[in-house]
């Protein structure tokens, strides 16, 4: 998802937990929120930053190979709906960096963990959009996907993260809709537009299932952020729904899931599918995808040549803030 | 319920619109209302994932966004009035620079912030004059009606500029050094702005656009008031302007705005998108 590979500890049985780890596990259990002053496992508090910081870095890297075609968007309306959608998931990495902040680490703290590679963002954003079919691709698979994970995440055990969700949860049906939308255009339009559609799901379509992270009995962390209800599925059962959900889109836009092992499976009343490859994903994790660095030079660079600007804001508010001072103490 | 008349009379309703010996010049007229909105939109749009800071990110993508919807009215009521069913997405992805009636000040390239947000405060400073002016003042009920949902926008545009100018000039040296050199960098080309030709004489004196030239007063105390605060020092107004873009003789810099923007629309004619 956008936090994949979240690293978090061994679950821990009731026998080995402290009376207030024990209190804790039962606030949890009951679906109470806890709250920033709340106490808390250290080992929560900082499987929460990780993931957190994980999920609003992929928002704002995510802005990146939707933003490779605003300028090149075929009308007015898709070149505003496509800003939009994208000024969106820089409003998600806000919510998410301040819902970091209230477990005590600064944005600024995460963004220098981001630029110097030791906190990842979603594998997804590291693949090219080359055709305008791919922001409708994007939409509609990547914004899919990160609903299918974001839903359930609404009703996570701490409260900030919670709330985040829900907003983000509004806007991303919007964010899938607009991607559908261009699909259908294109998939309904010229053949060359057919063309683009059709291509855009054979690159887009294994990299998403790649969001949710590796198979369940390949994700040995799970068992605890489940207990903590940081993480309420587990990897396959999204992806499983994923794709029972996605395949029937497709067919109603008339292109082709590229998948030849793709088939309907009455009894588990779900689709079977082959997994992606997972030594590209790991490769991709590792920097090895397509656009890691690009994407990772385009954050660099924004955030280095903004440095003055950023100073420049700071120094006036210093400065503004003595005057204040001066007035008030020549008015008293 | 008994029936009533829903077609609207178009000349009943904006007589100016009708008026066959204005239509030209009126045409061209808000294709240079609307191309600038349309070029600096494309500008402001190329800052989207890269900006100085999430926040600034989020308010240069509102900005864009404001002026693409601008771009959508000012354009569709031109090809409105041209008769020749051409649409606003016509106009814009289907004419090449030299049909482009922008002032040549939006389409320099975006520099960095300092240059982007001093373009905006320039440009504002004056968008927000002419359409406050429209808005009350215009003999085309369409053009008031438009300016009047663009203004509440612009307005806003005008107040964050004027505050980062204020801030980045009385900021850092460095900051005020960058904003300094972008102010004497984009003067030459603020007085296009005020520079009124034969167009602009027709429009004037129809009623339908303010006289230039009485803008000029408050544009430049707005602006001098701005810039004394942000402990800047304001260039010649009397200096000298590059004129062109409102007659279609753009700087170099359009035809690649437009190769970019234009691509879907030319590489792949006729589609639907
Ligand atoms: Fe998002
Ligand atoms: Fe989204």
């Amino acid at each position: 998802m956008y936090a994949q590979l979240v690293k978090s500890e061994g679950l821990k049985s009731r026998e080995e937990m402290s009376p207030q780890e024990q209190a804790f596990q039962d606030r949890v259990d009951k679906g109470e929120k806890i709250e920033p002053k709340d106490w808390m496992p250290e080992g929560y508090r900082k499987t929460l930053v990780r993931q957190i910081g994980q999920h609003a870095h992929s928002e704002i890297v995510g802005q990146l190979p939707e933003g490779n075609w605003i300028t090149r968007a075929p009308t007015l309306e898709r070149k505003a709906i496509l800003l939009a959608k994208v000024q969106d998931e820089a409003g998600h990495g806000l919510y998410l960096y301040s819902a970091a902040e209230t477990l005590g680490v600064s944005r600024d703290e995460l963004l220098d963990k981001l630029h110097s590679g030791k906190m990842k963002y979603s594998s997804i954003f590291n693949y090219p959009t080359l055709n305008w079919a791919d922001i409708g691709a994007v939409g509609w698979l990547v914004d899919g996907a990160a609903i299918m994970n974001q839903v359930p995440l609404q009703r996570t055990s701490y409260g900030p993260y919670s709330r985040a969700m829900i907003r983000i949860c509004k806007e991303e049906s919007f964010h899938q809709r607009q991607g559908y939308a261009i699909m259908m255009k294109m998939a309904q339009g010229t053949p060359d537009q057919k063309n683009m559609a059709q291509d855009a799901l054979n690159r887009f379509w294994f990299p998403s299932l790649m969001m949710f992270g590796p198979s369940d009995k390949d994700s040995v962390h799970s068992a605890q952020s489940m207990a903590w209800k940081i993480k309420i599925n587990t990897n396959d059962e999204l992806r499983q729904k994923f794709v029972n959900e996605t395949v029937p889109q497709a067919k109603y836009l008339g292109l082709t899931v590229p998948d030849e092992k793709l088939e309907w499976n009455e009894e588990k009343q779900g689709y079977d599918f082959s997994e992606p490859d997972w030594s590209e994903f790991f490769e991709v994790i590792k920097g090895n995808g397509p656009c890691n660095r690009e994407r990772m030079d385009a954050r660099v660079k924004a955030w280095e040549d903004g440095e003055w600007f950023r100073d420049g804001l700071n120094a006036y508010a210093d400065k503004a803030a003595d005057r204040r001072k001066a007035a008030s103490v020549a008015a008293e | 319920m008994p029936d009533v008349e829903t077609t609207v009379d178009v000349a009943a309703n904006d007589p100016i619109m009708t008026d066959a010996a204005l239509r030209p010049a009126f045409f061209e007229w808000l294709c240079r209302l609307g191309d600038n909105a349309l070029i600096l939109g494309h500008r402001t749009s190329e800052w989207c994932g890269h900006g100085p800071v999430l926040e600034e990110d989020i308010a240069l993508a509102n900005t864009a966004l404001d002026l693409i919807g601008h771009t959508q009215m000012w354009l569709g009521l031109a090809g409105e009035l041209e008769g020749e069913g051409r649409d606003a997405d016509t106009l814009a992805y289907l004419r090449d620079a030299m049909k482009f009636r922008n002032i040549l000040l939006v389409e320099l390239p975006k520099g960095d912030m300092a240059v982007t947000m001093m373009r905006e405060f320039l440009f504002d400073a004056y968008h927000h004059l002419l359409l406050t002016w429209l808005s009350s003042n215009s003999s085309s009920p369409r053009v008031a009606e438009i300016a009047a949902k663009a203004v509440k926008e612009v307005s806003y545009h005008l107040d964050r500029a004027s505050d980062i100018v204020v801030r980045l000039g009385d900021g850092t040296a460095e900051s005020h050094r960058r904003m300094q050199d972008a102010l004497e960098l984009l003067w030459p080309y603020t007085g296009e702005m005020f520079k009124a030709d034969e167009v602009d004489e027709r429009l004037s004196d129809a009623g339908v656009a303010p006289d230039l030239a009485q803008l000029r007063g408050a544009w430049e105390t707005k602006v001098r008031d701005i810039l004394e605060e942000a402990t800047l020092t304001m260039p010649d107004p009397a200096g000298y302007a590059h004129l062109g873009g409102k007659q279609g003789r753009h700087t170099e810099h359009l035809g690649f705005i437009l190769a970019e923007m234009q691509f879907l629309q030319r590489a792949y004619p006729g589609a639907s998108w």
